[in-house]
Formats: C-alpha cells, sequence, structure tokens
C-alpha cells in the first residue's frame, strides 16, 4: 500500500445517536493510528457526546431506522431503544471497543482536537462546565474551516 | 522479500513487517528505528517489551489495550512513535502490524 495523501481529518458530528458518534471516533482514532491529523466538531444533537451527564447515554435510534429490522411500530416502544443500545453495546466490547467517555479520553490523548460548535452550544443554553474537560474550546464553523490549514485535508459531516 | 538490517538478511513484507520474528533482534530494531528517525531509549524498549511479549501470548494489539497496560500513557505512546504510534512501534518491534481498526 502506497503513501496516502490524506494528511489531515476534520469531521462534523451533527447527531446524537450512538452509532453516527462511533463513525466519527472510529475514523478520527483511525486517522491518527495512521498518523493522519484529526479533529471533530461537535454540533446540535452530536454536542450530546461530549456533554459529561449525556454522553454514555447515547442510543442506537430504533424508529426510522429500516436498518434495524424492527417494524417501525414496534422501535416506538418504550424500553426499545435502550434494549437495542445495550445489545450493541454488548457485541461494541466484545471487539473492545471502548466506551464513550474513554474513547473521547484516548481521542483527546492520541492529539485529536474536540470543539464544541459555538451556535448550538448557545441555542441549547449550554456552559462550559457541562461538557468534558478534553474539551479543547468552543469556536465558530468558520473557525473550524481555518483549521483546514494544509494541503490534504478533508471535511466530512455526520 | 529480503533486506539488509543490521548486516543481515532478513525476510520482510512489502510494508518492511518482519515475516519472521526469530531473525529480529535488538540491533534489527535499532536500525528499523532510524529509518523512521527514532532514537530508541528505555521508554521504547520498554514498550517494545510490551508488544513483544503480547504478540508471544496471541493478544490482539489495540490503542486501547495500549491505555489499559500499565506501561505507558496514549499520550506518551504518540510522542515515542510518532506517525502512527502502532503501525511504527510493531514495525520496530518485529512484530507484524496490527489488524484491528481500533
Amino acid at each position: 500500500m502506497g503513501e496516502t495523501k490524506v494528511k489531515k481529518m476534520l469531521f462534523i458530528l451533527s447527531k446524537g445517536t450512538i452509532e453516527n458518534a462511533y463513525a466519527a471516533f472510529v475514523m478520527a482514532n483511525g486517522a491518527r493510528m495512521e498518523g493522519i491529523d484529526a479533529e471533530i466538531f461537535f454540533t446540535f444533537f452530536g454536542l450530546e457526546a461530549v456533554q459529561k451527564k449525556k454522553l454514555e447515554h447515547l442510543h442506537v435510534a430504533t424508529v426510522g431506522n429500516p436498518a434495524m429490522h424492527i417494524p417501525t411500530m414496534l422501535g416506538g416502544l418504550p424500553g426499545m431503544e435502550a434494549f437495542a443500545t445495550k445489545m450493541m453495546k454488548k457485541e461494541m466490547e466484545k471487539l473492545d471497543m471502548p466506551p464513550v467517555g474513554e474513547f473521547l479520553e484516548i481521542l483527546s490523548d492520541s492529539g485529536c482536537k474536540l470543539w464544541g460548535c459555538k451556535l448550538a452550544v448557545d441555542m441549547f443554553h449550554l456552559e462550559r462546565e457541562d461538557f468534558i474537560d478534553e474539551l479543547d474550546g468552543i469556536i465558530t464553523i468558520g473557525d473550524f474551516y481555518s483549521r483546514a490549514d494544509q494541503e490534504g485535508t478533508h471535511l466530512l459531516f455526520i | 522479500m529480503k533486506k539488509m538490517i543490521a548486516q543481515r538478511e532478513i525476510d520482510v513484507n512489502e510494508e518492511g513487517y518482519l515475516l519472521d520474528f526469530s531473525q529480529w533482534n535488538r540491533e534489527v530494531g535499532q536500525e528499523l528505528a532510524a529509518e523512521k528517525n527514532i532514537t530508541l531509549t528505555d521508554r521504547h524498549w520498554e514498550v517494545i517489551d510490551y508488544l513483544q511479549d503480547k504478540h508471544h501470548k496471541e493478544e490482539a494489539l489495540s490503542i486501547r489495550g495500549i491505555k489499559k497496560s500499565g506501561v505507558i500513557n496514549v499520550k506518551e505512546f504518540y510522542s515515542l512513535f510518532p506517525g502512527g504510534p502502532l503501525k511504527v512501534s510493531t514495525l520496530i518491534a518485529g512484530i507484524p502490524k496490527p489488524k484491528s481498526c481500533i
């Protein structure tokens, strides 16, 4: 395999479901493990993944998700999301995938920058202390674009 | 393919990973590290010992495993082996590149 042309990956995580959070985390961690820079911008419901009180309670969506193969009516029953999430977390643990909080620690220690979106933070009336210590700051989308400061930077919306 | 490392002919794959751990010794490790512009310190050797030990026990390597290892933390691991720490450290240690996505 040849040398990659990708030098930096910028991710925007806009969703608060566990599968989307993990998609961002696995790709960002995978980048760092290959020597590629990585940063994640958490916006809208994606902010749930970096809020101290919420990050361990992300759920998989059982309604409106045809790949769950559960009839929509059943997916909406009380406890269904929690059950599906529990099953998924069990499978993840088998693969040695870290829980959300631990994954964020690994990402931060690996040099992956974690940013909160200022607009969404204001909209949800959140404060700095609602977020994990590893959050590198609360910035605007313009600030985030300026992080694309080198050749081979790619931006991905999740 | 064959590659001359530390005056020895060593079997490596196309990415430069050793195919036969018995051909590895500390001089080979040192030369592989030098190719990556890394000068091995005692800390590096502690990590290399850990990686080789895990490999011999056939336990999969992952960044989470490093975090739990008690040998080194993730931050230091990245600073000791820049440019993809597990990839670089396993190459120097003479063991296969980990296949895991995490």
